[in-house]
């Protein structure tokens, strides 16, 4: 019997993904997928190259061991921070200010990694899939080969090739000092020490996040920005994120870019850059620098040539078509690797799971990239779904669009004493009846939470009287977006008073 | 200065005189002259909705001029026996015949819209909607119908609203807007211990508002304990202190009730902080705290005069206990606590008491959370009990002594078993009553004016359009009868009520899909039906129900328990897996709900959650990776990571 093999190779890809395809293969009754059931032979080929500070991880891929999760956590630990200050307000007593353990934190956060990486083995052993952490390479367009521990070469081939590499940090290889002295996410949640005094380079969500936490847990934080923040999400939102970090403590240098990084004799790092707009040199010293300048596909060490994988000149990044198929037919591309795609990876894990069901259960279902809600956790934060305002009026002009917005607070600032200016949700729509949403956009606590549903009703077509429609929940931050009376175009004080 | 004086009567109506262009046809006045077909809707519209719009100001505008006016059919004896009566008390009134225009089927469609009536007659009198031909009558042989007749422009107000809550309020701010003579009554009868507050009602007083910055307060207990876990670092046991808290809330409220107040100036709505009764039609008697009392007349009212919590009527209750009227102002820490109850009022607050370390027992006579999903309230329950609240199941108080004075005393409470001859005692240092609510409308001289409410429960029923038994009255809020006690559902139903009076808008309140939060410690959200109730209209068989315990991020590091944040979805096999049931029990249940329920308004189905990509990580997602169906009976707990 032909057994057929799907060999998987990643170096810090989408792992989870995997093991929902595996199981669409080996549990198939449960898709009606009947001939998935019969020897469906799986291989995931995962390995973690070192980043330049020498930190590696395990199984997972980006967000298990330096994205999202371990982000997340340290942005709660920011979170609970703000928390402990607004304990006494509400009767607890707790003296102030209370110090934060960086350590303490790390070490639960990695434990907490640590433990999903153990369970991510753990399901693929129960799912029957072959495991293998090495290096591997493209021999031709069915073949891969890597090293194992003891120097002994592997050699695997494969019916179908699935490449979800993922991505790396992008360091500034220009900037003298950049590499040998500079950090990146890869590095940052692996830290045993505090990292002290930071610069973050960038203003890529990665870096807001990043300056947001370590701002949180009470560290002196600057974060360089050249142009703008944000880059591809709304404006007036992304702007709204910066001014709200700025007024909760983290220091930003706008239009600046770094041109070396030295160390001092003291160990402390001197920083050195220029003003874009005056030309003017500055320094500064600080105990870490951390570049959040963007990712660079994991396809170089891929000899993707000797299987005829077709790359993008500008980005590396591989080319598919709306089946994820690459140049060649039997080996396809899903995550942050393949070119055009949102960097998510919920995202990633869907397209994933699609593909497999195409494959081999007999489904068609494509993925649709079009309304991908995500959200950024910086210390406010912002959800969002649908259209940018620019993005709706370059599309369908400013006089056919009609925003809606409000300036609200959430109750609990009140007793808090939290200032609630940046809170703030907008809902682009199209502006004939039945005013079709296109977007919306929301900066408040829980924006993760508050964005999800409406996302769903963003997909099943929602109209701006349909969200009117909808009864509020009262008291809560969501409740704002299914009140959202005043549009920008009538120039009227968007400020939400009372509870009306 | 809490009363406004009454101001002169509203702009006079000498030129709103009955259109004088019709016909004269046995003392009435007919639009459509003999021989000739009348249209009513202009023609050549661009579009069946611009014309549908059309029309409605029409009808609208004929309404409105006219001191009565019908709308009959030629051949209707009904018709003509409203006629005659009309006639024979010698009142001038336009009909409209709709047999003998081009477009009164239309014309029918339009009224049955605005009036919730399809037959006809269909009669109004100085713009109140009277009803058809047995309500005419009925009017006449109650004085009503000369009443209407008689106060034609003399009312002093346009709209009197009795009570000043989220749907009083709502809806004399819109009425203000719509450019009415709008008053508010409001005056809180001091609760038997003596608690009183401002303007705003229940939600912003004693309810909502305290109750969610209360469980606030709790949940940053709670994560003062998760801090540590997280690297910040105090060793010290952190006291609550409830003094301090208490302060801070009603410090927030009194800027509240403030603002209420505020904005109803400038909408130039008169405020009269005075108890209203009914005196006889469209006439209510007002008394203040130092008991004068003033008169005013409107042409229309609304009752919105909300809720009061129920007292057990046993010996001792009054006297010592507590209610949610009282908790959020106690000017002392209750301590020791028997709630009474199983209503959410009862667990929410149980929930934020235990949560600031305080011994709670909840004593509950039947089932928790009636009305919702019983599963989820039983992981409600389960999950308070993991945390220190006890329960006592199936006994009731029979009677509340007093040991101690004091702030707080000390009660002894005995209670007796629900299902045999069992009695406990127990002592507490208070004891809240949560077992319900009843409606404040009783004592408003509503039989005065003939308004009906349910004898039983005393609710008031009204139509789809909030009318009572009497045209001119209508009833919002948690006293409208079969409606949701919830605050949004009263803010949107008063504020529709307005634009549909004095706006040219039809929107009916809907009540489909109302979404709900109890913020009971581990948070449960919902919407649409519960599993009993979606098995009780749909059976079993036609409905697939999905569901998932999972484990917040947030709690792994925090070291709090997993399998109890739970998720289900309730879908409609005959519908396209319609999703018609939205439960969540964990963190920021209110916030992950909100969105769900405007995507189920706009249809959502399960097919349409599999396609939607979830926020990372968030619990919002979970609803997006959903595969278990209850009917497989699989394992659903969570083992190692997501």
């Amino acid at each position: 019997m032909a057994a057929m093999a799907v060999a998987l190779r990643g170096l810090g890809g989408r792992f989870r993904w995997r093991t929902q395809a595996v199981a669409g293969g080996v549990r198939g009754a449960a898709r009606g997928a009947a001939a998935a059931q019969l020897g469906r032979k799986v291989a995931v080929v995962d390995y973690v190259e070192p980043s330049p500070q020498g930190t590696r991880w395990g199984l997972g891929g980006t967000c298990v061991n330096v994205g999202c999760i371990p982000k997340k956590l340290m942005h709660q630990a920011a979170l609970l921070g703000g928390l402990i200050q607004d304990a006494p307000h509400y009767g607890w007593e707790v003296a102030q200010p209370v110090p934060h353990d960086w350590r303490k934190m790390a070490e639960a956060v990695q434990n907490h990694v640590k433990s999903l990486n153990w369970g991510h083995r753990v399901q693929l052993q129960d799912r029957k899939v072959k495991y293998f952490n090495i290096k591997a390479s493209f021999v031709d367009e069915h073949t891969v080969c890597g090293v194992a521990k003891g120097g002994k070469e592997i050699l695997l081939s494969a019916d179908h090739i699935i490449i979800a590499t993922g991505g790396r940090p992008r360091y500034p290889m220009h900037i003298e000092g950049a590499l040998e002295y500079g950090i990146t996410s890869d590095d940052i949640f692996w830290l045993k020490e505090s990292p002290g005094k930071t610069l973050v380079v960038g203003a890529s969500y990665v870096a807001l996040e990043c300056a947001g936490f370590l701002t949180g847990i009470g560290l002196d934080t600057t974060v360089m920005i050249r142009s703008i923040p944000l880059r591809g999400f709304d404006q007036q939102m992304s702007s709204m994120v910066i001014e709200h970090m700025a007024s909760h403590g983290t220091r930003f240098l706008r239009g600046c870019a770094p041109s070396r990084v030295r160390r001092l004799p003291d160990g402390h790092l001197q920083v050195t850059w220029e003003d874009c707009t005056t030309g003017k040199e500055d320094t500064g010293t600080f105990d870490t620098v951390l570049w959040a300048i963007g990712r660079v596909p994991d396809t170089r060490s891929l000899n993707l040539e000797k299987a005829g994988v077709d790359t993008s000149p500008d980005t590396q990044k591989i080319l598919v078509d709306s089946r994820e198929g690459t140049s060649v037919p039997h080996i396809y591309a899903i995550g942050d690797v393949v070119e055009g795609r949102p960097e998510l990876t919920p995202t990633a894990i869907m397209a994933g799971r699609l593909l497999v069901q195409r494959l081999f259960g007999g489904s068609s279902d494509l993925m649709d990239y079009d309304n991908v809600p995500t959200t950024v956790f910086t210390p406010l934060e912002y959800g969002c779904v649908g259209l940018s305002e620019e993005e709706a009026v370059a599309r369908h002009g400013q006089e056919h669009v009609e925003v809606y917005h409000a300036h609200y607070k959430p109750l609990e600032f009140t007793v808090a004493g939290r200032d609630a200016s940046q809170c703030y949700v907008k809902m682009v729509c199209l502006r004939e009846p039945p005013q079709l949403v296109l977007g919306l956009h929301f900066l408040g606590p829980n924006a993760g939470e508050v964005t999800q549903g409406f996302a769903l009703g963003i997909k099943c077509g929602a109209s701006y009287a349909q969200v009117m429609r909808t009864v509020g929940i009262h008291p809560t931050c969501s409740e704002e977006v299914v009140k959202l009376r005043i549009s920008k175009r009538s120039g009227l004080d968007p400020t939400v008073t009372g509870c009306g | 200065v809490e009363q406004s004086p009454p101001q002169s009567p509203g702009p006079g109506k000498a030129g709103d005189a009955p259109n004088r262009r019709s016909g004269h046809v046995r003392g009435a006045r007919v639009l459509s002259p003999p021989g000739r077909r009348a249209r009513l809707s202009s023609p050549g519209p661009s579009s069946s909705s611009e014309a549908r719009e059309e029309l409605r100001r029409r009808l609208r505008g004929l309404i409105e001029r006219s001191r009565v006016m019908i709308f009959s059919k030629s051949y209707c004896p009904h018709s003509t026996r409203v006629k005659e009566l009309f006639s024979s008390l010698g009142v001038e009134c336009n009909v409209l015949e709709l047999d003998q225009v081009d477009d009164g089927a239309k014309v029918q469609e339009v009224l049955s819209e605005i009036t919730n009536q399809k037959t006809v007659p269909n009669v109004f009198v100085n713009k109140v909607h009277v009803g058809g031909c047995d309500q005419t009558f009925q009017a006449y042989q109650s004085g009503l119908l000369q009443k209407l007749l008689q106060e034609d422009s003399a009312y002093d107000y346009d709209l009197i609203i009795v009570g000043g809550g989220s749907g009083g309020l709502s809806c004399a701010k819109e009425a203000a807007i719509l450019g009415k003579k709008v008053m508010v009554l409001d005056f809180v009868v001091p609760s038997p211990q003596g608690t009183s507050w401002g303007l705003g009602g229940t939600c912003v007083n004693v309810g909502c508002i305290p109750k969610k910055l209360m469980h606030q307060a709790a949940l940053l207990g709670q994560a003062l304990c998760d801090s540590r876990k997280f690297g910040w670092e105090y060793n010290q046991q952190v006291k609550h202190n409830w003094e301090t808290m208490t302060k801070a809330i009603q410090n927030h409220i009194s800027s509240l009730n403030w603002g209420y107040r505020l904005s109803l100036r400038e909408k130039a709505v008169a405020y009269v902080n005075s108890y209203g009764e009914f005196v006889e039609h469209h006439k209510i008697k007002v008394t203040n705290k130092k008991g004068q009392e003033t008169y005013y007349t409107a042409a229309q009212f609304v009752i919105a005069t909300g809720e009061r919590p129920r007292y057990l009527g046993i010996q001792g209750d009054k006297e010592y206990c507590i209610t949610s009227d009282d908790l959020f102002s106690l000017p002392y820490c209750p301590g020791k606590t028997l709630v009474v109850g199983a209503s959410y009022v009862a667990l929410e607050c149980a929930g934020f008491l235990a949560g600031f370390g305080l011994d709670v027992t909840v004593m509950v006579r039947s089932i928790l959370l009636r009305g919702f999903d019983q599963e989820m309230a039983e992981k409600v329950g389960s999950y308070m009990e993991q945390h220190g609240v006890k329960f006592l199941r199936k006994f009731i108080p029979v009677m509340i002594q007093q040991l101690e004075k004091g702030s707080p005393g000390k009660l002894k409470v005995l209670a007796k078993s629900t299902e045999g001859t069992e009695t406990i005692e127990g002592v507490y240092n208070t004891v809240l009553l949560a077992i319900g609510r009843d409606s404040c409308t009783r004592k408003m001289g509503l039989e005065k004016i003939g308004v009906k409410i349910n004898e039983k429960s005393g609710k008031i029923p009204v139509n789809d359009v909030e009318q009572t038994s009497v045209p001119y009255v209508y009833a919002v809020g948690d006293i409208s009868e079969g409606k949701p006690e919830l605050t949004p559902v009263a803010i949107q139903s008063g504020k529709l009520l307005a634009r549909r009076l004095f706006g040219a808008s039809l929107e009916k309140c809907d009540y489909i899909n109302v979404p709900t939060t109890v913020f009971t410690p581990l948070e449960y959200g919902c919407c649409g039906l519960a599993e009993e109730k979606a098995i009780e209209v749909y059976k079993k068989e036609n409905l697939e129900i999905y569901h998932t315990l999972f484990w917040p991020l947030e709690w792994t590091v925090a070291g709090r328990e997993n399998n109890t944040c739970y998720a289900k979805i309730i879908c409609n096999k005959l519908d396209h897996d319609r999703v018609i049931g939205f439960h969540i029990l964990g963190p920021n249940a209110g916030e992950v709900t909100q969105g769900f329920a405007a995507a189920m308004k706009c249809g959502l189905t399960k097919r349409l959650l599999d396609d939607t990509i979830g926020i990372h990580p968030t619990c919002g997602e979970v609803f997006t990776t959903l595969e278990i169906t209850k009917s497989s009976g699989l394992d659903i707990t969570q083992k190692g990571c997501g």
